[in-house]
């Protein structure tokens, strides 16, 4: 089984580009640059110096004692969470905003739902002095606030999005919307692996950086490069390639996504896309998604604003048809406990995101020898307005 | 049964006028009201959208109107529904344009039959890719006379100008600027060139314009490089809140015409 992306864009029968011909333009010239551009050498020395000395990799593989105690299994954390500004975003900001230079753009634009990727883009703006817009539902705005100053303070507008849930979904509706409006000096940084190609193959080859470390930094742990497990949670997937990529082909390594069960996989409020979703066509590219009999878009729910997405990326609609991933669906309840656990049990206090990986230990039996690497995708400061409304820790 | 698209440009070049509304807008059952009264009132295409959960390509006046249309209960079965028996009321040309993910839901194949059985005569779906239309669907269009109508906008370069012409059988979408529906801060944008292009390119298929079309100049403006031209948001903003859609519909297009 080949888990890469064919020469179409698409993953088995998932991806391809459903977009407008006003799109067109700016898609073709991206497909037509963007491994050119990633395979320069000047390219690759400024992208890794920037992963070093900016962004602050190689970010931790961190053996996390007690959690492993707690669940009799080896539970290692890659500690994306470490990074500047706070996520596994940055590493496809970075990564875009060099590509996005390169084609000589001078307005980037960006959707954002937890704010992590608006302030990653925000980041990567100041960096390199580029305009910088900001597309951010205007739910999210509210149950996120701190990144919404976070952005506002390097220098980015953010615009709500009004539409629709006024959540994720809308947020990349209107970007999108914004890109065909100004064809030709504007970039769109996608966030996830979504949208279309070659937007997923982009972002999971940057975000690809996450498995490349954990395969060199488990072989000084354990000795060897391939643990038994590696769980990551899904919005649109983007922190889940990252850690996955290296290991696709490694069929030994059982591969384990989370996805976002809101309220419960048959409450209506949700954003369990695998358990939930049939084949269509979402921002761009085939893959699954929640809709109706009649095909419209389905309005999800999450707890964490980053996972509140009615598809996922199309290399994880493969991944799920294929059987070569397994997919959990995590409450919002599991969610939580399992964030309030891990700052109790490890000091770390994870992204409500991340939180959805870390219930799996609670849903599956690991054995007492298995190596599981979990990635903690980012940081909960973000959450606290949600932790505190929840309270009970 | 020859496809009335066809027909019309046939026996008429000049000053083609479509008009684009939402089907469910403003009330649920008004679809065929509008398309009736449109008719009378001396449009020469129909362009009926089926409203979307998602509409891309579109501003806030079309985004706005499919919303209502959803809340009202509209659906491609709904609208299928109503344009039973439609071809004893109307008998000019009728489009339908939407987005590709409700019609790959009810099916392509079942899609485009219903259509055909119905009297419709060709299909906007911007975000459905040449590729694709190409290699999956173009023998199917053929087998039922659907025309699929493609979009080119400033950025369409002439070689894919060329490639879309000659997959095209009904008339070409000229989008008048890089914008989506109803962007008004775009109509200013001087857009003599790009249309000189498209007029000069030697295509085979008519050429309407769309997109930023509201009134009697810029419908004859857009008239001068093409067969003629499709109005959508404009006409949706002046028959929205309306109860009497057959007066409002004649002086609408009687003003366009001028
Ligand atoms: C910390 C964190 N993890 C995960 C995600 C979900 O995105 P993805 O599925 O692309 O990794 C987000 C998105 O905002 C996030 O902020």
């Amino acid at each position: 089984m080949n888990y890469s992306v064919d020469d179409k864009g698409y993953y088995g029968k998932f991806g391809g580009a459903y977009i407008p011909e006003m799109l067109h333009p700016n898609v073709e010239e991206l497909v037509e640059n963007y491994l050119k551009i990633m395979a320069e050498p000047d390219f690759q020395e400024e992208f890794r110096a920037l992963l070093k000395d900016y962004v602050g990799r190689p970010t931790p593989l961190y053996f996390a004692k007690r959690l492993s105690e707690k669940y009799n299994t080896k539970v290692y954390l890659k500690r994306e969470d470490l990074n500047h500004t706070g996520a596994h975003k940055v590493n496809n900001t970075i990564g875009q905003i060099l590509v996005a230079k390169r084609l000589g753009k001078k307005r980037i634009i960006a959707e954002t739902g937890a704010g992590q990727h608006g302030v990653a883009t925000a980041t990567a703006c100041a960096l390199m002095g580029l305009q910088c817009i900001v597309y951010m539902g205007e739910v999210d705005i509210e149950r996120q606030k701190p990144n919404v100053e976070r952005m506002k303070l390097l220098g980015a507008e953010v615009r709500p999005a009004t539409s629709g849930s006024k959540t994720l979904k809308d947020a990349t509706n209107e970007a999108i919307r914004d890109w065909i409006n100004n064809p030709v000096d504007t970039h769109y940084i996608i966030g996830s692996v979504v949208g279309p190609h070659p937007y997923p193959d982009m972002v999971a080859r940057f975000q690809a950086v996450i498995s490349e470390e954990i395969r060199w930094q488990l072989k000084e742990h354990e000795g060897t490069e391939e643990p038994d497990y590696v769980i990551a949670c899904v919005g649109g997937g983007s922190n889940a390639a990252g850690a996955f990529y290296h290991f696709l082909d490694s069929e030994n390594v059982k591969l384990i996504a989370s996805e976002a069960a809101g309220f419960g996989v048959d409450s209506g409020k949700t954003a369990a896309t695998t358990a939930l979703g049939t084949e269509g066509v979402i921002h761009g590219s085939r893959t699954l998604l929640m809709q109706t009999e009649d095909g419209q878009i389905v309005e999800p729910h999450s707890i964490s604003a980053g996972l509140d997405y009615p598809g996922i990326g199309p290399i994880h609609a493969h991944l799920f048809d294929s059987k070569r991933a397994e997919f959990f669906s995590i409450t919002d309840d599991d969610a939580y406990a399992s964030g309030v656990q891990l700052c109790r049990l490890e000091g770390i206090i994870p992204a409500l995101e991340s939180s959805h990986a870390l219930a799996v230990l609670d849903k599956k039996q690991f054995k007492p020898d298995d190596i599981v690497v979990i990635n903690l995708s980012g940081r909960g400061d973000k959450d606290l307005q949600t932790y505190i409304a929840r309270g009970g820790y | 049964m020859n496809n009335r698209l066809t027909e019309l440009f046939k026996k008429k070049d000049q000053e083609v006028l479509n008009i684009y509304f939402t089907a469910g807008f403003p009330k649920l059952e008004d679809t065929v009201r509008i398309a009736e009264a449109l008719e009378k009132a001396g449009a020469d295409i129909l362009e009926i959208g089926m409203p979307y959960s998602d509409p891309l390509a579109d501003g806030p006046t079309i985004q706005q109107s499919g919303q209502v249309a959803l809340n009202n209960g509209m659906s491609i079965r709904k609208l299928f529904e109503q344009l039973e028996g439609v071809r004893e009321k109307v008998s000019i040309p009728i489009c339908l344009m939407g987005y590709i993910n409700p019609v790959l839901q009810y099916g392509m194949d079942n899609f485009l039959k219903k259509a055909s059985e119905l009297g419709v005569d060709g299909l906007i779906l911007p975000d459905l890719p040449m590729d694709e239309y190409e290699e999956l669907y173009k023998q199917k269009f053929e087998e039922y006379s659907l025309s699929n109508v493609f979009l080119v906008t400033p950025q369409t370069s002439n070689e894919r100008l060329k490639r879309i012409d000659a997959l095209s059988d009904g008339f070409i979408y000229v989008v008048s600027t890089n914008s989506t529906t109803g962007n008004e801060t775009k109509s200013t944008e001087d857009n003599t060139a790009y249309f000189e292009r498209i007029k000069s390119a030697g295509l085979k298929n008519p050429t309407l314009i769309g997109f930023n079309i509201k009134d009697n100049s810029t419908f004859l403006n857009a008239s001068k490089f093409a067969n003629g031209a499709i109005i959508g948001s404009a006409f949706i903003k002046a028959i929205e809140g309306q109860e009497n859609l057959e007066e409002v519909i004649d002086g609408f297009v009687k003003k366009v015409r001028g």
